[in-house]
């Protein structure tokens, strides 16, 4: 038989419920691939007593019958989620020792379906990063490699996407603010969704920038991140900003084709030095939609070019805001300090010590653009262009389509430390596909459709209407069958 | 229709070296909505509990709390507004209010600065019979209490109470039309007054459920007409601001003071500098708040943890209608119904609870202002006395309703019905079963009376001889018969017989 740990969730399940496979099985195998594969750090607090304990569970419950789809999978859970009773530092120094008295609305729900947590995974510090090397925990390293190449997974879901490709967990949890789930699921040739927002609750996931923060799933399949995004999400009236609205079976709305939809290939997404394989898989993906029997229609999103500027104004200022609580007086890292410091030095110490160079940076910038003579410049007009970007998808699904097919990524994953001397910028043009997405709180899924000369996944992103999540899947999956990825990572680690 | 026309009062006059000066003063009060619960979690609000028991995750500002907002204290905000005739705006929104304090552990209060919930209304405030002061309030919004910071507990180290972090305060913003600290005083009455009325905020100044920030500014005369004509602050001298008072007496004695520190400052041919400043109630003065202190920049952005605030006009009429008489109406309706004279309304308006009781008695006596004259001077007085308000009143509203009727229908004089009076507050009990008992039913047998007045005609010729020279002698004869009846007779038919007997 296969290694329990490389079945995708469909498969576990069906095996768990005509008892082929047992949870307690399925987690062990998962915490021994987990324990060979220190050198990808993508568990960074692992937690096989509890996941046993909990798999155990599963079965009972499995051999009663009528079980949830995720019960008894085990799954990985993005440090940036509060877990109760387990370390949740959202990779961050400041949060040191940090344990949450709550579990997070998401993990509460995927626990609750009887997933069996395995521990929590890497990420960029307070997921801020495209490549997981701002993490307190050190770098993520992609099970993909070329020659000796350590590869980023990208960020900052960067340990969820290493687990998931390494086969260490079946699934994941992520979370995206500006492309945190799709940018690393590109660069590991995994499936990553950030459903609209609203659609999962933030309720107990430490907040980056509330306005754009979504969790959602990390899978192998387009199948599996149907039936995971389907336990995650869901109203919350602890979230105000959580959608009041039935989730629908998105598994079951797998499989209807795409036989006359109209999908949008926005024109500026077609950026000047933009590398050849990618402008080809692009074009191969509009091939096989259109092959499927899609209808696709060129598209205009006029203020696309204003995106990156725009979420990098507005995330900052949000999260200068969000982090200012990290302040040592209550909980995690407090500074010590010297004879006659009071409080200021005490912030001033706490923060510097606490927070890494690039969450600095951001905070720095929040605070600047939110700042008295600079607000209207920056925030406010920041705060209308996205009212521009988000009118430019409204008017493209007015007009009839379905869903929008862009790259992923600009590249395939980059070496770990390659980008140490670049321009902040530089990295930042990493999210510049899929920033738009958050700005406009749509719908948005990577999928993996081929490898670059490299032999590197390389990935496709779709973006659907709001709350069209199952359209979205299904569309996604058609994709998915077309380009036929079934590429592993060799086993390194 | 009721009639609230008033006049407005003459600003307050400070003579100055150079001439007069006239103050000018806006206020900013915090009342703290009554609410059991939080304005963004279900921690409780009790006062006084133990330091931090009163503390959800959400007040702690732990990772990935979220705020919702409890839906009672929008409620109270908005009876609130409707109370100060005020707009209620359908559609509001929170703000952060961003800065680092320990005793505000998200680092940011939310506040409502670019969309409050509660537009412009007015206060008219009582100075006198027929005077008043109507005080335009710009707006209201919902905001966050902090924590409190305990610095004087140990040498070395601070301590943080986060009980009261998160409680519901509503800013009730007016506009500079207050003119002097007595007005300051009244409108801080009044506004008061009005949120006990509507339940909204208990008014509790001592434990700081009602706390006052005060803009003071002087100018000349006329200056302020031509503020009021043209609406340009210019005309206006440059204000300060004084922090967080929460006694009427430092309201006042801080207004006084400052007013007088920036017309020497003028006088001087120096300029005001625009701050803020905290009184002093020791020294009673106002003194600068360090400019490092003030030197924030709140960074207001609009809060992306809540959506927009959005209610129904349909909701907002379900509080209009529900809305209790408030102090103007039932003063002007005490006066038009009982007779009361504008004094006496106002006593009785002042508390709900007073005008509650008056009311009761009122009704059951059926004699307004015998109520209203008992009510103030007998039980009032009697209260204070002893420390007692109206809600641990020894007698009932019942009680001394029965009193009244009892003289009403003639059954005991006013002198006896202050003995009851005593005698049911000490003691408690039934009027009409004391008067009963005790025997002390004022005599109206006219037969009974008049042999009194016969003997004591008998027994004093002299006085007799004297009063018929000189009428007004014969009070001393009802004295004496009222003696001799124990003071049970009735005073008037003893009067009338006495006049009668003596042939005057």
């Amino acid at each position: 038989m296969t290694q329990p740990n490389t079945l995708t969730i469909a498969q576990a399940r069906d095996a768990l419920r005509k008892g082929e496979l047992t949870a307690v099985e399925l987690t062990e195998a998962c915490l021994k691939a987990i324990d060979a594969a220190d050198a990808l750090n993508a568990f960074v607090h692992k937690t096989p007593e509890l996941a046993l304990e909990r798999a155990r569970a599963a079965d009972a419950r499995l051999a009663a019958g009528a079980a949830p789809s995720m019960c008894g999978i085990p799954v990985g859970i993005k440090d940036l989620f509060c877990t109760e009773g387990v370390a949740s530092q959202a990779a961050s120094h400041i949060l040191n020792g940090f344990r949450p008295e709550y579990e997070s609305t998401v993990s509460a729900q995927l626990r609750d379906a009887g997933a069996v947590m395995l521990g929590k995974l890497n990420m960029d510090e307070f997921a801020m990063g495209s490549s997981n090397e701002t993490s307190t925990y050190g770098d993520a390293v992609n099970p993909w490699k070329v020659d000796d190449r350590r590869l980023t997974p990208g960020g900052s879901s960067g340990g969820s996407a290493a687990a998931v490709a390494a086969d260490l967990c079946l699934g994941a949890t992520g979370t995206d603010t500006g492309g945190s789930i799709r940018q690393p699921a590109a660069f590991t040739g995994t499936v990553g969704i950030k459903p609209t927002y609203g659609r999962c609750s933030r309720w107990g996931i430490v907040a980056f920038a509330s306005s754009l923060d979504q969790a959602g799933p990390m899978t192998r399949t387009v199948r599996d991140a149907a039936i995971m995004l389907e336990a995650m999400c869901g109203h919350d009236p602890m979230d105000s900003t959580s959608a009041d609205l039935p989730v629908p079976d998105f598994e079951a709305a797998l499989g209807a084709g795409v036989k006359g939809r109209k999908i949008g290939i926005p024109r500026e997404y077609r950026m000047e030095g933009m590398p050849s394989e990618i402008e080809k898989l692009w074009a191969d993906g509009a091939d096989m939609l259109r092959d499927a029997g899609a209808e696709i229609v060129d598209i205009s999103l006029p203020h696309t070019k204003y995106a990156l500027p725009t979420y990098y104004v507005i995330a900052p200022a949000e999260a200068s805001s969000n982090l200012a609580r990290y302040d040592g007086v209550r909980y995690g890292h407090r500074a010590k300090l010297a004879q006659g410091d009071g409080i200021t030095e005490m912030y001033e110490k706490t923060r510097a010590e606490g927070f890494g160079p690039e969450v600095q940076r951001r905070v720095m910038i929040g605070t600047y653009v939110l700042s008295a003579g600079f607000y209207d410049a920056y925030y406010n007009r920041a705060r209308k262009v996205r009212t521009l970007i988000k009118r430019d998808f409204d008017t493209v699904f007015a007009d009839g389509v379905d869903a929008i097919l862009t790259p992923a990524t600009p590249s395939a994953a980059f070496g770990l430390g390659e980008m140490v001397d670049a321009d902040p910028v530089q990295m930042y043009l990493n999210d510049v596909f899929t920033v738009t997405v958050n700005l406009a709180g749509l719908p948005g899924i990577a999928v993996p459709a081929g490898l670059d000369r490299q032999g590197l996944p390389l990935g496709l992103q779709l973006i659907g209407r709001p709350w069209d999540e199952a359209g979205l899947l299904n569309t996604a999956q058609v994709l998915e069958e077309a380009a036929g990825f079934v590429s592993k990572p060799a086993k390194w680690w | 229709m009721l009639d609230l026309s008033f006049e407005s009062p003459k600003p307050k006059v400070i003579a100055g070296a150079t001439g007069d000066w006239e103050l000018v003063i806006g206020m900013e009060i915090h009342a703290q909505v009554a609410s059991r619960a939080k304005l963004f979690s279900g921690a409780s609000t009790q006062f006084g509990a133990e330091p931090n028991s009163n503390v959800s995750f959400v007040d702690a500002a732990m990772p990935g709390m979220l705020p919702v907002v409890n839906e009672f204290c929008i409620e109270q905000a908005v009876r609130t507004g409707l109370g100060l005739k005020a707009q209620i705006n359908l559609v509001s929104a929170f703000d952060r209010k961003n800065y680092f304090y320990p005793d505000l552990p998200q680092g940011y209060q939310i506040s409502q600065l670019y969309h409050p919930l509660v537009g412009e209304g007015e206060v008219i405030v009582d100075m006198g019979a027929g005077v008043g002061r109507r005080v335009r309030i710009e707006r209201i919004h919902v905001e966050q209490d902090a924590g409190k910071s305990i610095h004087d507990m140990d040498p070395t180290m601070s301590f943080v109470d986060l009980n009261r972090t998160g409680v519901a305060l509503m800013e009730i913003v007016s506009r500079p039309d207050i003119r002097g600290p007595e007005e300051a005083a009244a409108y801080v009455t009044k506004l008061r007054q009005i949120l006990r009325y509507l339940g909204t905020c208990d008014g509790n100044m001592q434990n700081g459920n009602l706390r006052a920030d005060v803009n003071v500014s002087v100018c000349r005369p006329g200056d302020y007409e031509r503020y009021q004509e043209t609406q340009d602050f210019g005309h206006l001298g440059t204000r300060c601001e004084i922090k967080n008072m929460n006694s009427m007496r430092f309201i006042q004695a801080a207004i006084e003071y400052e007013a007088r520190r920036q017309i020497a400052i003028l006088e001087d041919g120096g300029a005001v500098v625009q701050e803020t400043r905290l009184f002093d109630p020791d020294k009673g003065e106002t003194r600068s708040m360090r400019s490092k202190e003030e030197a924030h920049d709140y960074r207001y952005f609009p809060c992306p943890d809540l959506l927009p605030l959005e209610i129904e006009q349909d909701w907002v009429d379900g509080i209009a209608a529900s809305l209790p008489e408030l102090p103007d109406a039932k003063k002007a309706r005490f006066m038009g119904d009982f007779g009361l004279t504008d004094y006496d309304a106002s006593v009785l308006t002042a508390d709900v609870a007073n005008a509650a009781y008056f009311e009761a008695v009122a009704a059951e006596a059926g004699d307004g202002k015998l109520a209203a004259n008992w009510v103030i001077n007998e039980l009032f007085g009697r209260l204070k006395k002893e420390g007692h308000d109206i809600t641990d009143s020894p007698v009932s509203a019942g009680q001394l309703a029965g009193i009244i009727k009892l003289i009403r229908a003639g059954d005991i004089s006013g002198k006896i019905a202050k003995d009851l009076f005593e005698i049911v507050y000490t003691e408690g009990g039934d009027p009409a079963a004391i008067v009963e008992d005790r025997g002390m039913k004022q005599v109206t047998d006219t037969g009974a009376i008049e042999q009194a007045v016969d003997e004591i005609i008998a027994a004093n010729p002299a006085q007799v001889e004297k009063a018929k020279a000189n009428p007004k002698l014969a009070g001393w004869f009802v004295g004496q018969v009222m003696k001799a009846t124990g003071g049970k007779a009735n005073p008037k038919a003893v009067n009338e017989i006495v006049t009668a007997r003596l042939g005057l």
